[in-house]
């Protein structure tokens, strides 16, 4: 397969880049909901409007209701998320529970699906245990208790976990916490008894929880997958997270990397419009080409994984490392070449900087991937 | 095209009755590369055999078209074909300027006597070509050439001198740019080709930091040039003083090559290969290989994502500036790793051991990478002027 759109997936690119401009737009979303300080830091009204299009339920099969497409296609609508730091729930929800939910049975598909692929209902995902991303050692646990299990421990940073209505939780169902084994997925329902959410905004007004699990009861139909075998489940989950996220953090370097372009072409200094400078040609066409390279990894690792091939867990996290350096320096590039006005809240370069450090950190930051592609290549 | 299952059955069925197993081990010298040419001579049977079986078969030039020496494949089957040569780690058959650089220009603005003559040659490695385009003081900055052609009627005589002359005094003919314009700067240049063998023609290899000297000054003194050899092949190619346009098209193929042989093509991990070398790596060592092989491993997706756009005609004109750039600098990066991999042993100059001395020549080598064929500088300007469209660029 050639790595550029074909023409559906063009036709894709061509509608999600118009509705994510003029319904998903900073001035509308974005800011809006951050200046009322909206509890859940993303509008529903939006999220039904996802589901019109056919975004929510994108990567469910076409037997579950959704439109049966794969990582390539949720990375173009999550690019243009990026590009305009749209908030919504469809990377935790689309991206990541739905990956989890294709690994359960029909009563659970059947009861969890409806409610995302209709945009009623957001999920999210309970993984990180601390402030680093560390999915190697899961530390909550799940014991047998009746038909069920009893859940305890505490999860980090999962996204608007205060406001979701079911949460996939990774715990332990035996072995150690270090162990790669005897990892379970639980889909655990809002209104569990014993659970409750320390809600915290964030650096980019999204809203993230630590999770506590005191005791959750939980029936054994809550079980993603197999007991004990959830691992496996988890890594499809993260390895379609991470390019996901790669895809949005594409996004945000390309809204960055544009607002700076247009910028230099306008803005006058000396005399002269500061784009005729070469220092800040050098460095702005150095930015598009990371820009650029860092697209087409993305890109790649997409297709890797829609094509079953066991190289895209190597090149999901190449992706999401050089999408972490490629963003990153562009929303640093961005706020430097805006001088003075880089640095007010009321231009948007500062919302791209906020945005992309919460996207570094979330599924692993680009030191944790570099290390991942060493340890996978040996060495 | 064809069934793409078939045509791989097909392929990897050939390269296997065709390619000898010594020619699926990496290039360790240059005596391993076959460049061709009049007085071409092969290292060994294996690699005579490989050479021929390709030549016949069309897989020196795979997608050009079978009456030019070609195989006539598609971009798709092309792809094919080089994924499974790499598969099996087959050789080029044929390394040569008139494949990489003179035949794109002349498939695409020669006429049809010059494609019969000179494509065929080039396809079964004939006659070996240089280029001639750097002169001393005019590098990136081509338009300031001041090689001059006096027009005589039916031959130009050229004066005047060309720098960085790859392989000048191999090859057997160049491909040159000579000034038949003095007042019109862009307007007044035209591609030439003539023979080496020209009386006046003389070359001079450069010595570099690493020792060795592929590149030649090729000296022009009363040269006669010919305007045309024979029916429909015109000794210059497009237009007469529009040069330029002929220049600009190949130094996007020649961008694209360079780009190419640099960091980023190989698609393993560079780091696998350190460890084996160095036994244990420094913690710090070891993260900075692997950030390289983050940006390595991008690299080639984005090689992958070029070239795929460039045979659909879907990329930008000025994309090959880019993978220039970035793939000429990523190479200095990964050869600055091997030396620091390589401890002292990557010191050594002259040992057996060492090949004598590749690490540290390969690493000095590499630092010209980011110059020849347009400095890295320059590669930032035309990102700038073309792709950003910044005032002024």
């Amino acid at each position: 397969m050639p790595l550029y759109h074909d023409d559906d997936q063009a036709m894709l690119a061509e509608t999600a880049s118009q509705f994510m401009a003029e319904e998903g737009a900073i001035a509308k979303q974005l800011r809006h909901w951050r200046d009322r300080n909206c509890k859940d830091g993303f509008g529903h009204g939006l999220w039904k409007q996802f589901a019109e299009m056919g975004f929510t339920g994108m990567l469910v099969s076409e037997d579950d209701g959704g439109l049966g497409m794969g990582s390539y296609e949720a990375g173009i609508v999550l690019e243009e998320i990026g590009r305009n730091l749209t908030p919504s729930p469809f990377l935790a929800s689309s991206v990541l529970a739905a990956t989890a939910l294709k690994h359960a049975d029909d009563a659970a598909r059947q009861r969890w699906l409806p409610g995302l692929v209709s945009g009623d209902l957001v999920y999210s995902v309970a993984i990180d245990e601390g402030a680093k991303h560390r999915p190697e050692r899961i530390k909550t646990r799940a014991e047998k208790s009746g038909n069920g299990f009893r859940l305890t421990g505490q999860k980090d940073f999962v996204l608007h976990g205060a406001s979701a209505d079911m949460l996939v939780v990774a715990a332990r169902t035996s072995g150690a916490d270090d162990d790669a084994d005897g990892i379970t997925l639980f889909a655990v329902p809002k209104d569990a008894a014993n659970m409750s959410h320390d809600a915290v905004r964030l650096v980019d007004s999204s809203m993230a929880s630590h999770t506590k699990f005191e005791g959750v009861e939980l029936d054994g139909d809550a079980v993603i997958g197999e007991v004990d075998g959830g691992r496996e489940v988890l890594n499809a989950m993260l390895t379609a997270g991470r390019i996901g996220a790669a895809a949005e953090g594409v996004g945000v370097a390309r809204g960055a990397m544009d607002m700076t372009v247009d910028y230099l072409k306008q803005r006058k200094q000396f005399g002269k419009l500061i784009g005729e400078f070469q220092a800040l040609q050098h460095r702005a066409a150095h930015l598009y080409s990371e820009v650029e390279i860092a697209r087409a990894v993305t890109m790649k690792a997409a297709q890797l994984l829609d094509g079953g091939s066991e190289k895209a867990d190597l090149m999901a996290s190449v992706a999401k490392a050089k999408v972490a350096k490629a963003a990153g320096l562009a929303v640093r590039e961005g706020v430097q070449m805006h001088g003075g006005i880089g640095m007010t809240d009321e231009y948007d370069i500062g919302l791209y900087m906020k945005r992309d450090r919460a996207l570094q950190e979330f599924l692993g930051d680009m030191y944790y991937h570099a290390s991942r592609v060493a340890d996978m290549s040996g060495y | 095209m064809s069934d793409p299952d078939a045509f791989r059955a097909d392929v990897r069925a050939w390269l296997e009755a065709n390619c000898p197993p010594e020619m699926r081990e990496p290039v360790r010298d240059e005596a391993d590369v076959y460049w061709g040419g009049r007085n071409a001579t092969f290292k060994n049977d294996a690699q005579k055999a490989w050479f021929e079986a390709c030549r016949d078969k069309g897989y020196t030039v795979p997608e050009w078209p079978k009456a030019y020496g070609g195989a006539g494949l598609t971009p798709a089957e092309g792809k094919i074909l080089r994924q499974e040569m790499s598969r099996i780690g087959a050789r080029p058959p044929l390394s040569s300027f008139g494949i990489w650089m003179l035949g794109p220009a002349l498939l695409h603005f020669g006429t049809e006597g010059q494609k019969q003559r000179f494509l065929n040659e080039i396809a079964a490695g004939k006659i070996r070509w240089c280029q001639g385009y750097s002169e001393p003081g005019s590098g990136s900055d081509l338009v300031s050439m001041q090689t001059y052609g006096e027009d005589k009627g039916d031959h130009w005589v050229v004066n005047g001198q060309k720098i960085w002359t790859s392989y000048a005094d191999e090859a057997d003919w160049i491909f040159c740019l000579v000034r038949t314009d003095k007042e019109n700067k862009y307007q007044g240049i035209t591609f030439m080709l003539f023979d080496m063998a020209s009386e006046g023609v003389s070359t001079k290899p450069i010595k570099l930091i690493s020792g060795n000297s592929p590149f030649c000054e090729t000296f022009m003194d009363d040269v006669k040039v010919p305007k045309s050899y024979g029916e429909d092949i015109p000794g210059y190619v497009g237009q007469i003083n529009r040069g330029w346009d002929v220049a600009k098209y190949l130094l996007g193929h020649e961008r694209e090559m360079i780009s190419g042989a640099g960091g980023g093509d190989r698609t393993s991990a560079i780091g696998a290969a350190m460890k084996r070398m160095a036994g244990e790596l420094d913690p710090v060592l070891r993260a900075q290989l692997a950030m390289f092989d983050v940006d390595a491993l991008a690299y080639s997706a984005m090689g992958e994502k070029f070239l795929d756009e460039m045979k659909s005609g879907k990329g930008h004109p000025a994309q090959p500036n880019m993978m220039k750039y970035v793939g000429t600098e990523l190479n200095k990066q990964r050869h600055e790793l091997m030396m620091s991999v390589g401890g002292s042993r990557a010191l050594e100059w002259e040992s057996e051991d060492t090949g004598g001395g590749k690490p540290s020549r390969n690493w000095l080598r590499t630092k010209a990478n980011s110059i020849e064929g347009g400095t890295s500088e320059v590669m930032l300007n035309v990102i700038s002027k073309r792709i950003l469209d910044l005032p002024g660029a």
